[in-house]
């Protein structure tokens, strides 16, 4: 059997307690993959450890036990292969759109000359539609904007994959629509593989080729990986009229309300290899 | 109401300042009525000539007398007659050298160090007792350590400015190092930024706004100090001069220094606050 592009195993954080010399971990027994070029969200209540699951893939916190595997290389500590969209934009406040782009690019190929890192830098602001508001500080910019910046940002440094904390989060539901559609464009022209967090359960059918459903924490795990039966390329405003669209959105809805706070595993389930469920394919079978 | 009428600010302060100039010039003018019975100790005035003569009229000034000083002042700040009688300008003009000389030296020493302390927690909790006992000594506590071992009032000097400028820049510059946004030093790794860049691209400009507050905090407190400094090592600054002329009993040259001494305070703190905004960013 191949292996995956991205192979996590075993994976589990515990968080150091008063008291306690062995705390509930966050979540553990956590294994799935992730092929080259698919786009993983994982889908979880909060406190289930969704955004410890994606430092630990960027490196910038360390698994209690367990491994990442990426391109056949253990991930160890940050690294330019994994580009990170963080939550609150992260964008340094005291340097323009560009020059924040810059700083990454520059990060990514220190060797080439100013005009080189200026016309890379420009052209993944333009790829967001902010080719008009380059020179402008992030406090100029408005929260969908800045959002732009740091997807443009993470996509510059053309990273084997990218890892998004719930981007659009914050954003109100227009300007994230907008910028949903922006990313789905970006991430179809450069093949690019994306793991994402969202609470959002339009989001994930959107933009997802497989979703992940974690239970509640602490000892959260991944209950099922369910594979996104809706063809591509998708579109926003269509989306709801196809036939896959509410079996799926309801079984999404259904874990959230009720099988993730009271996640019993069948005999056959297995945290090393999670089921993979279809639903919503009958449907299309069905129309 | 201040917002359409931007000239009712500058039209008050001139009302108030004239104001106190009235109240001045009534105060100081009654003394001008001769006093009645006996004036003065015929001997007394023997011993001190001209200046008891003028029977108990006092010393302080009106403002009109004032004026005249600063306009003489004005007209020839950088004249030089000996040791004791300088203008005003030489004398301002030492008192910046060692403030900037002092100033500048602690910042050398205390942007680096305070970038050390504030990058590593331990070297933090390790100099932190240091800084607590050292940091509220009163910098002229340390002038005849200084004035001992230095041998040379006017380094002394320095050296005392260099000893109070230090503790606001040293400390501001640990704690805005020490607290910077978590996030952006997450961007920088996830970038693998090397340390140096990291430092002067990041965490640098990250901090700039606290440490530019210590920097001016520390000017004011060096231009405070370097008057009661001079008044101690003597020879020259605008310091020693308001010592010298209270000994000529030159009121009017006294209230000329303090005038020019808060000026040029104030000249130093807006040069400062200047760059602060420059350096400072919004989020």
């Amino acid at each position: 059997m191949t292996q995956p592009f991205l192979k996590i195993e075993g994976l589990k954080r515990q968080f150091p307690q008063a008291g306690k010399p062995d705390p509930d971990p966050v979540f553990e027994d956590v294994h799935f993959g992730i092929e080259r070029g698919q786009f993983v969200c994982v889908l979880g209540h909060s406190g289930c450890g969704k955004t410890t699951i994606l430092n630990i893939l960027a490196g910038l916190d360390e698994a209690t036990a367990g491994h990442v595997i990426m391109d056949g290389r253990e991930v160890r500590g940050p690294s330019l292969d994994r580009g990170v969209v963080f939550q609150s934009h992260a964008l340094m406040p005291w340097l323009s759109a560009l020059k924040n782009v810059e700083f990454a690019v520059r990060s990514r190929h220190p060797e080439w000359s100013r005009e080189q890192v200026r016309a890379h830098a420009v052209k993944y602001l333009e790829m967001v539609h902010l080719g008009h508001a380059i020179d402008k500080k992030p406090a100029e910019l408005s929260g969908g904007m800045k959002q732009r910046v740091g997807i443009a940002r993470a996509f510059s440094i053309e990273p084997k994959m990218l890892l998004l904390d719930e981007p659009f989060g914050a954003l109100d539901a227009l300007t994230r629509g907008s910028i949903q559609s922006e990313l789905i464009g970006i991430v179809e022209a450069t093949k690019q593989t994306v793991f994402m967090i969202t609470h959002d359960v339009d989001e994930a059918i959107l933009l997802a080729d497989r979703i992940v459903l974690m239970t509640n924490g602490p000892r959260a795990k991944i209950a099922e990986i369910v594979v996104n039966p809706m063809p591509r390329p998708r579109d926003r405003e269509t989306l709801h009229q196809q036939p896959e669209f509410y079996p799926l959105r309801n079984h999404l809805v259904d874990f959230l309300v009720k099988r993730s706070r009271a996640f019993a595993p069948g005999a056959d389930w297995d945290p090393k290899n999670p089921p993979l469920v279809y639903p919503g394919a009958p449907a299309r079978a069905a129309a | 109401m201040t917002r359409n009428k931007p000239w009712l600010a500058p039209l008050l302060s001139a009302l108030f300042f004239a104001l106190f100039v009235g109240v001045w010039y009534l105060a100081t003018s009654t003394t001008a009525a001769p006093v009645a019975g006996p004036a003065v100790d015929p001997e007394y005035a023997a011993l001190l000539g001209a200046q008891a003569a003028t029977g108990g009229q006092s010393a302080m000034p009106g403002p009109g007398e004032v004026a005249a000083k600063i306009w003489e002042h004005v007209l020839d700040p950088f004249y030089d007659r000996g040791t004791n009688d300088k203008g005003l300008g030489i004398q301002i003009g030492y008192s910046i050298a060692r403030v900037l000389g002092g100033y500048l030296l602690a910042a050398l020493v205390a942007i680096p160090l305070g970038f050390l302390i504030g990058m590593s927690p331990l070297v933090y909790k390790a100099l932190d007792p240091f800084i607590q006992i050292l940091k509220p000594i009163s910098p002229l506590a340390w002038m005849p350590l200084a004035l001992y071992t230095i041998k040379d009032s006017g380094i002394s000097a320095i050296f005392v400015i260099f000893i109070c400028s230090l503790w606001p820049m040293l400390v501001n510059t640990a704690f805005g190092v020490a607290s910077v946004r978590r996030e952006w030093l997450n961007v920088a790794r996830t970038l693998e930024v090397k340390p140096i860049r990291r430092a002067f691209l990041v965490i640098l400009p990250a901090a700039a706004p606290t440490i530019l507050t210590g920097m001016r905090i520390s000017i004011g407190i060096a231009w405070l100090v370097i008057v009661a400094a001079e008044m101690l090592v003597g020879g020259t600054g605008i310091g020693y001069f308001v010592w010298n002329e209270w000994n000529n009993l030159s009121i009017t040259n006294i209230i000329t220094a303090i005038l020019l001494i808060g000026l040029v305070g104030m000249l130093l703190d807006h040069l400062l606050a200047w760059v602060a905004r420059a350096i400072s960013w919004r989020e």
